[in-house]
Order: structure tokens, then sequence, then C-alpha cells
């Protein structure tokens, strides 16, 4: 028989901790993949964050640093600076990177940092009970916007993609989404790209995921992908946001 | 090797590019801002790196990430921007990193001045960030003592897996002295087979992590950690005595203050009245033996800092109840001086004279 389909290299055969139907199991797959497929494994050292990825150091094959809230891209500044021929990355959740984070995942692009970011953004707070995040959308409920977010009180959601496209040192940014085999497809493109770019030298890589959240968003897996299509990528608009002449 | 003259905090980062340190992550503050320009100047030369960070939280984090990586690396600051380092202190100490951090401190609280202080002995010695965490805490009073313990930091970081604090004043960081590098005892030192410097698909995955959500887990890697602390009290205490014999009263005095007191405790002695110093070298393990070396003579203690008072717990401590302590301190950046000290001595004799 011949095999289609197995698991990548990139993660450890151990079960995951994730809800059932939640995509973050999909972007781990896709970035052991990635690593695997760029020969990478042996080079790789990935900086886990706090949210509901926070185990994330237990699945990769691969070494793995764990950082406080917010601060992998400080962390794993200090890193790739001590090992630059190493393929350094962070994987991070909206509220990680987008708010208590936001100043290290800046200056981290805007240092040209040759590191590649995975940032998965699932618009809440998952781990600690679907509070707001800066990327939950207008009118979106969470326990912390119980009637919805209203921007006169809590802002427009950010568009970390687009910020960060503004910034020199980002010299690839893209947005992708989980939620149909052929975006998952172009997702894993777009990973690999990232990290391409940083073993090249040439700068700060990020991919955005669009991600799900079934169990705060308190739908079903299906429903979740449906709720991503219709109500998230709308706001967050799939593509590349920069990839400068020299990085093509 | 001939002294050469330099600037303390010039000193302290010499100091460290001789202990083995390539790496350093700062954020400007003073009065500790010629210690970063002195990496930004001589790091690169040898094969190392500075980088500014954005904040002294990123900048912890990258000292977090170095250290986790194998690196001998270094961040300075000073009392407000430590304040902001504790998070990643505590994480640091958790995942039980070595690293050196240095204090060069000044008058709080908040902004406070810039003028030195001794009010970060509790942030220092108890420390800011979350959890049954310790440091090791070296409190020179000489440039030279802060270039030697420097030198010796790396080492000892090494050696425990921890971080080591460097606790200077604005005035040690500001003033100038001879100095001479001189070469320091070396630590046999334990393998570095845990850090995350890439597989090479020649081995496990390492982890760095200070995460355990098994609460037994966590208790058990606590207990591990207390072991070693005790470690530390059992071999890295280190004092200086001064002048103990037929003392009337001993002063406890740390850093620049206990300079202050080496005068007063001359201007005493030329009117007859014996005054004794203990000096801590390592704030945290505490000298507590050094207080059982107190003669007879002695009626009184005194602690003198450039604080409110926050020294004068762990001196009564040490004391354990048997002489009456007394404190004399100033704060805001303001320094004691000799005659200040010896009036405060008369005062604590006053009594008997
Ligand atoms: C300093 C600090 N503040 C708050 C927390 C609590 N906390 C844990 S996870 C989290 C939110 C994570 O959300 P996100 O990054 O969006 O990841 P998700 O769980 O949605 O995957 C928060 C606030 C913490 N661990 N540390
Ligand atoms: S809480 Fe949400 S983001 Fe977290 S694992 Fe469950 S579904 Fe995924």
């Amino acid at each position: 028989m011949t095999v289609v389909f197995k698991r990548t290299k990139g993660l450890k055969d151990i079960p995951t901790h994730y809800c059932p139907g939640c995509t973050h199991g999909i972007i781990h797959r896709l970035v052991g993949e990635a690593l695997e497929e760029l020969d990478l494994l042996g080079k790789a050292i990935g900086v886990a964050p706090v949210g509901c990825s926070v185990l994330a150091y237990e699945y990769f094959n691969c070494d793995m640093h764990e950082a406080a809230h917010g601060r992998a891209p400080a962390v794993a500044t200090g890193i790739k600076r001590v090992h630059p021929n190493a393929a350094v990355f962070t994987y991070q959740g909206d509220g990680d990177l987008a708010s208590i984070g936001a100043a290290e995942i800046v200056h981290a692009a805007h240092r040209g940092e040759k590191i590649t970011t995975i940032f998965v953004n699932n618009a809440i707070y998952g781990m600690t009970g679907g509070q707001m995040a800066p990327t939950t959308l207008i009118g979106q409920k969470s326990t912390t916007s119980p009637y919805g977010r209203d921007a006169n009180h809590a802002g427009m959601p950010l568009k970390v993609s687009e910020m960060l496209a503004t910034i020199t040192g980002a010299v690839f940014v893209e947005r992708v989404a989980v939620d149909t085999p052929s975006n998952i497809r172009k997702a894993k493109k777009a990973i690999k790209k990232a990290f391409e770019v940083q073993m090249e030298g040439k700068g700060f890589g990020i991919v955005e995921v669009l991600s799900t959240c079934p169990t705060n968003w308190g739908l079903s897996a299906t429903e979740a992908l449906k709720w991503l299509r219709e109500n998230m990528i709308p706001y967050y608009p799939l593509g590349n946001f920069r990839t400068p002449e020299e990085v093509k | 090797m001939s002294k050469i003259l330099m600037k303390g905090n010039e000193a302290i980062a010499a100091a460290a590019i001789k202990g083995g340190c390539k790496f350093f992550f700062g954020y400007p503050i003073t009065p500790q801002n010629e210690l970063p320009e002195y990496m930004a100047r001589e790091l690169q030369k040898n094969g190392g790196c500075f980088v500014q960070a954005e904040s002294e939280v990123a900048a912890i984090n990258m000292v977090y990430g170095a250290a986790g990586a194998g690196a001998r690396v270094m961040t300075s600051s000073s009392s407000p921007g430590i304040a902001l380092k504790q998070e990643g202190i505590s994480y640091i100490a958790g995942a039980e990193l070595p690293c050196v951090i240095v204090n060069i401190s000044r008058g709080g609280p908040g902004l406070g001045g810039i003028q030195p202080a001794q009010a970060d002995y509790f942030q220092n010695t108890r420390g800011g960030g979350n959890g049954d965490y310790r440091l090791l805490v070296y409190a020179p009073a000489t440039l030279q003592e802060a270039v030697d313990l420097t030198m010796e930091a790396f080492d000892v970081a090494d050696y425990y897996r921890n971080p080591v604090i460097i606790s200077g004043d604005g005035m040690i960081g500001q003033m100038m002295e001879p100095i001479e590098f001189k070469d320091i005892k070396k630590r046999e030192l334990p393998k570095k087979d845990w850090i995350t410097d890439g597989t090479k698909g020649e081995r496990e995955p390492n982890i760095i992590n200070s995460l355990a959500l098994d609460p037994a887990e966590l208790e058990k890697h606590n207990i591990r950690l207390q072991e070693k602390y005790k470690q530390m009290e059992k071999n890295e205490v280190r004092y200086e005595l001064y002048n103990m014999e037929n003392a009337e009263v001993v002063i406890v005095s740390y850093g620049t203050t206990s300079r202050v007191v080496k005068n007063a405790i001359a201007a005493l002695k030329e009117e007859g009245i014996n005054v004794g110093l203990i000096r801590p070298i390592t704030l945290w393990p505490y000298p507590m033996k050094a207080f059982d070396e107190i003669p007879n003579t002695t009626k009184a203690l005194l602690c003198v800092e450039m604080s409110m008072g926050q020294m004068i717990d762990d001196v009564k401590i040490a004391n354990k109840g048997r002489l009456p302590v007394h404190f004399y301190g100033r704060s805001g950046g303001m320094v004691p001086s000799p005659d200040e000290i010896v009036g405060k001595v008369k005062e604590i004799l006053g009594g008997e004279r």
C-alpha cells in the first residue's frame, strides 16, 4: 500500500490538548511540515507563547523555549543573536502578539530581526476563557464585550499584518486562513516562504493565520469555519502585504 | 598588571567582557548609561553582540533567550528599569538560566531622582517578580571590588544556573578609581547540555521552560530550587569585618555607605570611641554568621543605609534579638556624611558619655 499521508517529523508523536475542531492543530502541522520539508528541524529553535498554544514546546520536534506573555519576539531575538544560523520562530496568539506583546513584535520587525513569526488570529482570548482581543470583530460578543465589541468604546479590530507591512524590516508579511483545503495549502506555502526568507538572512517574516476558537465562539467546528469565512476574512483580507523586490 | 583609572560603569562593563560576557541587551537609563555604551563599542569586536532593546521588558527577555541559547549574557539598568525587568527575572530564575544583571540604583519610589540611593534593597534581595525564587546579590564598595565580583559573577551564574545581580548605586557607577584586572579563580563548571542551539538531528529536543501545570511537579521544582539556594547560603556568603576589636557599637552598612562609615569610624577612634563595621558583600545570601563575631564589648548595632531602612529587617534577623538595633539613613539621593554618622553613634552611646 502506498502511504498518501503521514505524521510529519516536525511534530512529536504525542496528543495535543487543543479543543476538538480547533485549528491550532492544523497550524502546528503546517509549521512542522514546513520545517521538515526545508530540512530545518535540526536547526530550528521555536519560542512558544502564553495562550492556548502555551504547550507548543511539547509538540514541535525541535529545541523550544517558553516565553512570558507577549515576549516571544524578544526571547527569539536573544536566541537568534546567539545562533545566527538557526531557524528561529515564534508561535503566538492574537492576545499575546497584538495586545501585551505589541511593542515586542513591532520592534522585532523594526530591527529586521531574522526570525519567523506564526501569528494565530482567532479574534479572541482562548485560554483565559473567551475575553475580547485587540482583533475581536465589531459586534462580536466575548466575555468582556458582552454586548458586542463597540468601536467607540474598544477601538476598531487591529489589523496586524497591514500595520507590520509598513515596517521596512518586515520583508515578508502574509495573511492566510485554514478554513478550506486550498487555503491550507496557501498557508503552508506562506509559512515555508517566511522560513526561507529568514534563512536567506533577508529580515523579519510573519504569517498571520486566521484560526478558529469553536469553544469560545460557542460554535461547532464546521460552524466556526463558516464564521471565520463569513466574518473574519471580509475584515481581515487574505493575501500578501509585503514582499519587497529583493525578497521575491 | 598595572592599574588603570576607569569610571565605575565602564569598569564593570570591561570586567564583564573579561568574565566572558559576549551578549548584552539593555535600554538607556541614568546613571548607568556608560555601561551599555561601552558594550556597544566593545562587544562586536570579539564576536559578541550588543542590542539596544525597545524597553527593559524586552531587554531582559532577550537575555532570557540568549541565556537559554547558551551564551554568557548580561543586562544593566537602574531602579525603575530593574522594576520592569522583574517579570523576566522571575522567568529566568524559574527556568534556571545563568545571567548577570547590574543595578546601578538611584532614588525612588517612582521616577524618583538620578542621584545614588540604596532603596532597591528589597527589589534586589526579595525580588519584584512572582514566585519562590532567589538571586545572588553582590554589593561592591569599591570599583576594584566591583570589577572582581563582576568577572566572577559569570562563573557563579553558570555554576548555579541562576541570575546574579551586581548591586551598585549611582556613586559606584559614576565615580572613577584606579583598578586592576586580576586573574580570578575559575570554577569547575557543569556542561551546558540543556541549551537550545538546535538538535542538529543528534539529540532529543531541549526545552527551556518555567511552566509546570501539575502542582505536584511545580512543588518538586520549588523544593529543588530551595536546595540550590541553600547551597548558595552555605558557599557564597561574603562579608568584611572591620575594626571589630572592643567595638562599643557595630555598624552594619554596605556599598558606598560603608565607605562613609569607615571615615566615621576613624573620626570616632580619635575621640577614643571604638566602633566596628560588618559590611555585607553578598546582600543575598545575607551574612548572618558575621553577627556571631560581634564582641561582647558591643552595646548596640547601627544600620546605616541610603534608604529609609530596608536592610534593617535582615540586621534584626541576624542579630537574633541580642542587642538593640538602631538606624540611620538618608534617602532620595542624599549621601550621609561621616559627621552625621559620628553624631548618631554618640547619640546611641549618649547616656554613658
Ligand atoms: C502577564 C500575563 N498576563 C496575563 C496572562 C493570562 N493569559 C494567559 S493566555 C492569555 C490570552 C491568550 O490569548 P491569545 O494570545 O489570543 O491566544 P489563544 O489562547 O486565543 O490561542 C492571557 C491573558 C498571563 N499568563 N501573563
Ligand atoms: S479555547 Fe479556542 S483556541 Fe483554545 S484550544 Fe480551545 S478552541 Fe482552540
